[in-house]
């Protein structure tokens, strides 16, 4: 039997899907997931008084130099940057073995100095390799005390044991004041 | 009794695909929340060294960002300049865009403000430092030097 009321058709939705599509293609060529990363660094404070390190011994202190040809001067003699990370832990952990680095860790400090006419590449990739020292001396440290990498540590439970891995290894990493020898 | 039909069998049922735009949909809500438009307009050209220490920065919004670099467009000079927002600047502007950005957070937030110092790899130290001391007048003393992961192999 014949309906006399003519019945709505149904959309045809079959299209929304190509709509859709289109959009998201759109939106995913768009999207740039990219997650900002980089070195952090906490400047020091400008203050009026001048520095009271100058008594420091200088056995304590490894000496950082990068001149304007992005050369490396470390403790007086040329180094290149890829043994500089290991440089950088001997004079962490050597608690006064070698009479030339430190004497403890907590007192050791290292000094990054770098000329107006250095890279920023370099300075980075220095920069970098001084933080990759600090943090796999603390990894270890932490592994060796508490069987856990130093990154593992939950800063909520295990806060104690940050502090106690950061007082051993305190992050003394000193950039002098900008000198200009090289020109830029 | 059994009667074929003609064309033998029943015919495959259409697959109901009404339901693709509802997963379809699902995806672009994703995407279109996930997506950040570019909303700087680069001037200066930036390609970022590479690191293995990088960590990952806090919230968009607690970041200031300074670009360093030679400007893309050759008509102004090769030597690298100093953006911030959209527009070239000086080092010297530094103190008082981060002052006039600092204004607009709320004041428990501003300690925490990290200034996201992206530079190109051949810019030399020398505006770099001129840019970190600015950075240490106005006390934003939170910096990162933004760096892509180094891809070990």
């Amino acid at each position: 039997m014949g309906s006399r009321r003519r019945d709505i058709p149904e959309i045809n939705a079959g299209s929304m899907a190509d709509i859709a599509f289109l959009l998201l293609v759109f939106f995913l060529v768009t999207t740039t997931m990219d997650i900002p990363t980089g070195l952090q660094v906490a400047l020091p404070p400008i203050s009026e008084e001048p520095p009271e390190d100058s008594k420091q011994k200088k056995r304590e202190v490894l000496e950082v130099l990068v001149n304007a040809a992005d050369q490396l001067l470390v403790e007086g003699s040329p180094l290149t940057i890829d043994r500089l990370q290991q440089k950088t832990i001997d004079h962490l952990t050597n608690e006064g073995k070698d009479p030339t680095l430190s004497t403890t860790s907590t007192a050791a400090i290292v000094s990054l100095k770098n000329d107006r006419g250095t890279s920023y590449d370099m300075y980075v990739q220095v920069y970098n390799e001084l933080t990759a020292a600090y943090n796999r001396v603390r990894n270890d440290y932490s592994m060796q005390e508490y069987g856990k990498s130093y990154k593992d540590l939950d800063p909520q439970r295990d806060k104690d044991k940050i502090k106690a891995v950061k007082k051993k290894y305190p992050r003394k990493l000193s950039e002098a004041e900008p000198v200009s020898i090289g020109g830029e | 009794m059994a009667k074929f039909k003609k064309d033998g069998g029943r015919p495959t049922p259409a697959i109901n695909t009404s339901a693709l735009p509802d997963i379809v949909f699902m995806l672009l809500f994703f995407f279109m929340v996930a997506t950040k438009m570019r909303d700087k307009e680069m001037k200066v050209k930036t390609q970022l060294p590479t690191a293995t220490e990088v960590e990952k920065l806090e919230k968009k919004s607690r970041l200031h960002y300074i670009f360093v670099g030679p400007p893309l467009n050759a008509e102004f000079g090769t030597s690298p300049r100093v953006q911030l927002d959209d527009a070239f600047a000086t080092v010297d502007d530094i103190q008082q865009y981060i002052t006039l950005k600092n204004g607009e957070k709320d004041e428990k937030e501003v300690p925490f403000m990290t200034t996201s110092l992206k530079a190109d790899k051949t810019v030399k130290m020398g505006i770099i430092t001129d840019i970190k001391q600015e950075l240490r007048q106005v006390n934003a003393l939170k910096l990162s030097y933004t760096a892509s992961k180094e891809v070990k192999d």
